[in-house]
């Protein structure tokens, strides 16, 4: 029986991954659970402060995926309440969860990310979309990956292959969010890398391996079991492997983050990958891809977010 | 590409089963808008999306009563498996509802089920094979088109207009179809207050339809929840009180009384009823008999009548704040229909916008709507939208058509600004839950 009394496990909230995030926050319960730990699972809602008031958990478990969950808010929240939680503090989450400003800080420490630009929708209709998409194109060149600068499981995001599909793109994005990255498309092995302190500093998990059916790792290609392959390690050779790790961990500790992050890269055609974007609550439904690569290292979920928790509460 | 040397060559899918489901399973994945439903759900949000009845205007306290003393009177019936067509007396019950709608029919021709979803599912399941065509409005019920889709039926839509399906059109489709050696089935319509159109087939048109069909030797398969819930005058007269041969007719007390007893109906041709019962038995070999005593009894002893009454009252004051908030908010270039019962409002939004692009914007401005393609099986509807004014009170119905008007003048703008409105396809069309159907 662990020393902790009783956790808190958030989920849900009102963001678009809210769906996701309950999945996650159950699953993170469950395995709490198994591990002898007491778990409480809640919505956040005007409800929250007054109960972590009334009976402060030791601890809280963030699985609050998009928005408030991910782009420091959340926690803010809970540096006011005085409550320990796992994962990164709002700083630094408002960094990594702002993928533009994560790809600058990224780059600033020498990593590889694909060449992108950032534009908010006012900017296309004070100056013209037409002109200014030419000119990404022509910039950037073709394929590009269009999505929200803020967000998360694909919503918003699509591959443009001909330039006559980047304005549809574009409305597609700006339904999820008022600014977007346009970024040059990257072809190659797509990995994520989950990194996790468990006291003696960072230090990346084995990558796993993305092999969408369908070719694109989209909504529905993330959360329906069975339409994506994944390899676990990923299927890279060990020199690769070893530059995706460091890139990860590189990642996490150039934007300040704790305990817990999830970079996700590209590997090339030449086996050098390229930052993406880095995850502050990673997925942890059963078609995540951190609960994977913590299973690839041998390790116990439960026992690994106890952990976390229990290095929260003493922090 | 080299993967290198210390790797797995099988992949995990995570679902061991993945490659074993049957081809009906293909379109049952994850989806966003799905995703998003989720986020309708909570308090927070106007959801203008859920078909839900406002079962809070229902005297919760005497089916409380009620409940108790079936259970203490009659429990060991009530709580004991029951027979496939569904309890005697309610079904005789049942007849007396449909006298209200002009239908004359004995009890035995009537059968008990889950929901009327579950005398359509029966339906499909006694006479679909794949491929086969149904007919339905464009658009239906989404509920419906599920159903048709999992038992791989081809659905093939009939026009609307104001006054409901259009008969020209029916006629030259199902000539079309059979001129191009097509197996039509039967036909499904919504005639009263159609979900999600709102609009109602009128009297003559009625007899038109009716008449197309009997021509063709094609069953009509009318799915009637919303027929008692029209705001002005007598209910119409259904299809079925003048066609017992040619029509299979699907009732329901989820509208009039509560879905969550999940008793519905269906009045069949004696041989398609023979065949109904037993497919009935081998889904599900009985429904609840605790549920269909439940409702014999409220029937029984409650005034349905006025509670139907007071149904009705409620949702057209809803129906005149929705219809009053879109005439004075909306941008130019909408346009909605006029319902006269039932649930919903059809919205076709102005040239160019998507309605499933609009829907996450509308999300994070806290309202909520049921994207248009969803209740067509061709992937229409883009541009419309259904709004429902039956679950939530009139001052926020004001305030959710105030938020939506906001969304919908943004897209506007952002479909001037990049020449479309529309986001690329994987977007997706999906089914919504059962309590947004």
């Amino acid at each position: 029986m662990s020393d902790l009394g009783h956790v808190l496990v958030l989920a849900g909230g009102l963001s678009y991954e809210r769906e996701v995030s309950l999945r996650s926050g159950r699953r993170v319960s469950e395995v709490l659970r198994a591990a002898g730990i007491d778990v409480e699972t809640r919505d956040t809602d005007s409800s929250l402060i007054p109960s972590v008031l009334a009976d402060p958990p030791d601890a809280v478990f963030v699985t609050l995926h998009g928005g408030a969950g991910e782009d420091g808010a959340i926690r803010s929240v809970l540096e006011l309440l005085g409550v320990p939680y796992v994962g990164a503090g709002p700083d630094a989450c408002r960094v990594a969860f702002d993928k533009p400003s994560a790809k600058a800080v990224v780059r600033s420490v020498g990593l590889r990310t694909p060449d992108s630009v950032t534009l908010p929708k006012e900017t296309f209709h004070d100056l013209g979309a037409s002109a200014m998409l030419t000119r990404i194109v022509e910039r950037l060149g073709l394929p590009l990956f269009v999505k929200p600068a803020r967000g998360g499981s694909a919503l918003g995001a699509s591959i443009v292959r001909t330039a006559e599909e980047l304005p549809a793109a574009m409305v597609g994005c700006f339904a999820y969010g008022d600014t977007a990255l346009i970024e040059r498309y990257v072809e190659g092995i797509e990995v994520a890398v989950s990194v996790l302190d468990l006291g003696d500093g960072p230090v990346a998990l084995p990558a796993v391996e993305i092999v969408p059916d369908e070719g694109v790792y989209d909504y529905a290609a993330r959360y329906t079991a069975g339409h994506t392959e994944f390899f676990a390690p990923a299927r890279l050779s060990s020199e690769a492997a070893a530059a995706c790790a460091e890139m990860a961990v590189t990642a996490h500790t150039a934007l300040g983050l704790r305990d817990i992050s999830r970079t996700d890269l590209i590997v090339d055609s030449s086996r050098l990958p390229h930052f993406l974007e880095v995850n502050v609550a990673p997925g942890m439904t059963e078609t995540s891809l951190l609960p994977m690569s913590v299973e690839a290292a041998g390790q116990d979920l439960g026992t690994v977010c106890r952990f976390l928790l229990e290095s929260a509460a003493v922090r | 590409m080299d993967h290198g040397q210390t790797a797995a060559t099988q992949g995990s899918r995570i679902d061991a089963y993945v490659d074993r489901y049957a081809a009906r399973a293909t379109g049952m994945v994850a989806s966003e808008i799905r995703a998003l439903f989720a986020v309708a759900s909570r308090p927070e949000v106007v959801s203008l999306a859920g078909g839900m009845p406002y079962v809070t205007a229902l005297p919760l306290d005497v089916v409380g009563e009620l409940v108790a003393d079936l259970v203490a009177r009659r429990g060991p019936v009530a709580l004991q498996y029951g027979s496939g067509q569904g309890d005697p007396h309610l079904r005789e019950q049942i007849c007396e509802v449909m006298r209200l709608e002009g239908i004359d029919a004995g009890s035995d021709d009537v059968v008990v089920t889950v929901g009327s979803q579950q005398a359509l599912d029966l339906i499909t399941r006694i006479f679909i094979d794949p491929g086969d065509v149904v007919l339905a409005e464009g658009p239906s019920y989404v509920g419906a088109l599920g159903t048709f889709a999992a038992y791989q039926a081809s659905v093939v839509h009939i026009a609307m207009d104001d006054q409901g399906l259009v008969p020209a059109d029916l006629a030259e489709t199902i000539a079309r179809l059979e001129r191009a050696g097509r197996r039509l089935k039967f036909l499904y319509t919504i005639p009263s207050f159609q979900n999600p159109a709102g609009v109602t087939l009128n009297l003559a048109r009625r007899r038109e339809v009716l008449e197309i069909c009997q021509r063709a030797g094609l069953l009509v398969v009318e799915d009637n929840p919303y027929g008692l819930l029209g705001f002005d005058g007598e209910p119409m007269r259904a299809l079925r009180a003048d066609d017992p041969e040619g029509v299979v007719y699907l009732g329901s007390f989820s509208k009039t009384l509560a879905p969550g007893f999940r008793v519905g109906w269906a009045l069949a041709p004696h041989a398609v009823r023979d065949k109904l019962v037993l497919a009935m038995e081998s889904a599900v070999l009985s429904h609840s008999s605790f549920s269909q005593l439940a409702v014999g009894q409220y029937l029984a002893t409650q005034p349905w009548r006025e509670q139907i009454k007071t149904f009705r009252e409620l949702y057209r004051e809803r129906r005149d704040a929705m219809l009053t908030s879109l005439e004075a908010l909306m941008p130019p270039g909408c346009t909605w229909t006029r319902p006269a019962g039932g649930f919903f409002v059809w919205m076709t939004l102005p040239e160019g916008l998507d309605s499933k692009a609009i829907l996450p914007r509308a999300v994070a401005e806290r309202v909520a709507f049921v994207p248009g393609t969803g209740f067509y099986a061709d992937a229409q509807g883009a541009g419309n939208m259904r709004l429902s004014y039956c679950y939530p009170q009139p001052d926020r119905i004001r305030e959710g058509v105030r938020r939506l008007s906001g969304v919908i003048e943004q897209e506007i703008r952002l479909r001037d600004t990049f020449g479309t409105g529309s986001a690329p396809d994987h977007i997706g069309v999906d089914t919504p839950g059962p309590d947004l159907a």
